[in-house]
């Protein structure tokens, strides 16, 4: 008899075996939804599958009342657009703080306590700081976010250029490369990879800093939507914002590993097949 | 090679200590060109400090080491190649941009010193000149591979046409086939030698393997301590305590023999 620790399920067997507890939460959502709008058909909690669609026509296919405009698609464009530049600003400024905190001591003094400090501080906690400082529009949304990540970014990349084997830079320097040659040929292009591992980690916490600053203070965006909504119950909105959102964090995440995989196939084809 | 010749690498009264740690003493050696040095010796008594010296990375507590009767540089430079046993080569370049590596670094054009590529017709004689070596070492078929789709001898010959394409005056080799299987290793001999005729290449090897030792060297060093202190063995450093001159290309079994009765760790 096999050990459990060896048996391994068959192709098929995974996907199903990986849609299962989706169904299974589907299901129960179903019965249970059901069962309340029996007993109250007014009820808002969990609504139905046909509200559900009555709210995506509403939200995503209809020219808005009050605006004309299609809120669902000016909601993700905006965020979408926010979320984008804070995520690039983050990156480059983490990239470049990162390799040269990694690869000149005389960087890396002043700047390290710095990073680490920043680090520690709540970026929530600033917040009110933020909107002081930068006001109520786009910029301090923004910062917000490359305030919560940059520096997870920074140590990241940091840590990943200390980790070059000091061979690869002796060679290198036997090779006549300068510092800068050095930094240009060697280790950015073995940082980039690991960039784009770093920015996926941190999606996550970025999503969270967007909307919690769109929650606080916005006028259109996924977070403002889902918490001016939050005052009607209208969980028949709320609930396939929800879902829109982790679909494309989800979207995000997978697209940047595709550009990895064909941008950087040495960095995976070293690490094997753990390519998730 | 005459007597009357200069040195390329001359040794003068080198001692290297951390702390309390004598682990190099009084070291007074001379090395001419086109030699090939095989340095043998027990864990721990200095081989590796010794070429760390020679490649730059630390520098001699007391004495010095001339290159062609100059100090060396402080920090590893073109004048030295190196080989390591791995991690030599760069995993995000195929074997000829490895090799081409060296001569992007090395012109003065602005495109080398800004970005550390060349275009147009320096590329193009740079890629000739790489992928002859490449052919030079058999690898000529796999110019376009990258590291981790080599084997393991094949990403060290790389190394080694990597670290020969600025023609450095010294070739440090450390421990460089130590990580490969044996019949491979002879391969990697016969490779070794053929280009250090060559080339006319001299050559500084740190292995574990007396055979190999004996069989590439012309020339092998015996680190080892000639004063040893029960209560402090830190307190002396180890020296070359045999230099044994090569025929080169055969084992002398009657040397082989006498090495290993004096000093049975060194193998």
């Amino acid at each position: 008899m096999t050990r459990l620790i060896n048996r391994q399920p068959s192709r098929y067997s995974r996907l199903m075996l990986g849609l299962l507890p989706f169904i299974v939460l589907f299901v129960i959502y179903l019965v249970t939804s059901d069962a309340r709008l029996a007993e109250n058909p007014s009820d808002k909690l969990l609504p139905s599958l046909g509200s559900f669609a009555d709210a995506i026509v509403r939200m995503g296919f209809e020219p808005s009342k009050r605006t004309g405009e299609y809120l669902l698609w000016q909601d993700t464009f905006t965020s979408l657009q926010r979320l984008g530049i804070a995520v690039g600003l983050s990156a480059t400024i983490g990239l470049v703080i990162g390799v040269f905190n990694g690869m000149i001591p005389y960087v890396r003094s002043p700047l390290s306590p710095l990073v680490t400090a920043l680090s520690l501080i709540p970026p929530m906690a600033i917040l009110p700081i933020l909107f002081i400082t930068f006001g109520l529009g786009e910029l301090s949304k923004v910062v917000l976010i490359v305030i919560g990540i940059t520096p997870v970014i920074i140590r990241d990349i940091q840590l990943r250029t200390d980790a070059l084997p000091s061979e690869q830079l002796i060679k290198a320097q036997t090779l006549g490369g300068n510092s800068w040659q050095i930094i240009l040929r060697v280790v950015l292009p073995q940082t980039m990879p690991r960039l784009i591992d770093a920015v996926r980690l941190t999606l996550g916490s970025a999503w969270l800093f967007l909307i919690a600053a769109e929650a606080i203070a916005a006028t259109e965006g996924l977070g403002y939507r889902i918490f001016l909504v939050r005052r009607y119950l209208a969980m028949d909105v709320i609930l396939p914002y929800v879902f829109w959102i982790t679909t494309l964090a989800f979207a995000m995440d997978w697209s940047l590993k595709r550009i990895s995989i064909l941008a950087f196939p040495w960095y995976h084809s070293a690490q094997g097949a753990r390519n998730d | 090679m005459t007597k009357t010749e200069p040195p390329i690498i001359q040794i003068n009264n080198l001692w290297k200590e951390y702390g309390d740690n004598v682990v190099l003493e009084r070291v007074n050696l001379s090395v001419q060109a086109g030699e090939f040095v095989s340095i043998v010796g027990a864990s721990g008594c200095g081989k590796t400090t010794f070429l760390n010296l020679l490649l730059g990375i630390e520098q001699p507590s007391q004495g010095e080491i001339l290159l062609d009767g100059e100090p060396l540089d402080p920090e590893p430079s073109v004048e030295r190649g190196i080989v390591f046993q791995k991690y030599s080569v760069f995993p995000h370049m195929t074997a000829l941009e490895n090799v081409m590596l060296g001569q992007e670094f090395s012109e003065s054009s602005l495109s080398s010193r800004l970005l550390g590529r060349l275009f147009g017709s320096a590329r193009r004689a740079a890629k000739a000149e790489a992928l002859d070596i490449l052919e030079k070492v058999g690898l000529g078929p796999a110019a376009d591979k990258y590291p981790s789709e080599l084997s393991g001898g094949m990403q060290q010959r790389l190394a080694i046409a990597q670290a020969l394409i600025r023609k450095p005056r010294i070739l440090l080799l450390d421990e460089p086939f130590g990580a490969l299987d044996p019949g491979i290793r002879k391969d990697m001999h016969k490779l070794t030698h053929s280009l250090w005729g060559e080339q006319k290449l001299t050559v500084f090897m740190i292995t574990h393997d007396l055979s190999e030792g004996f069989e590439l060297g012309s020339r092998l060093w015996v680190f080892d301590k000639t004063r040893h202190d029960q209560q402090a063995p830190e307190r002396f450093g180890a020296n070359v305590t045999f230099d044994i001159p090569l025929s080169t290309g055969q084992e002398n079994p009657e040397q082989l023999a006498k090495l290993q009765a004096v000093k049975p760790s060194a193998a």
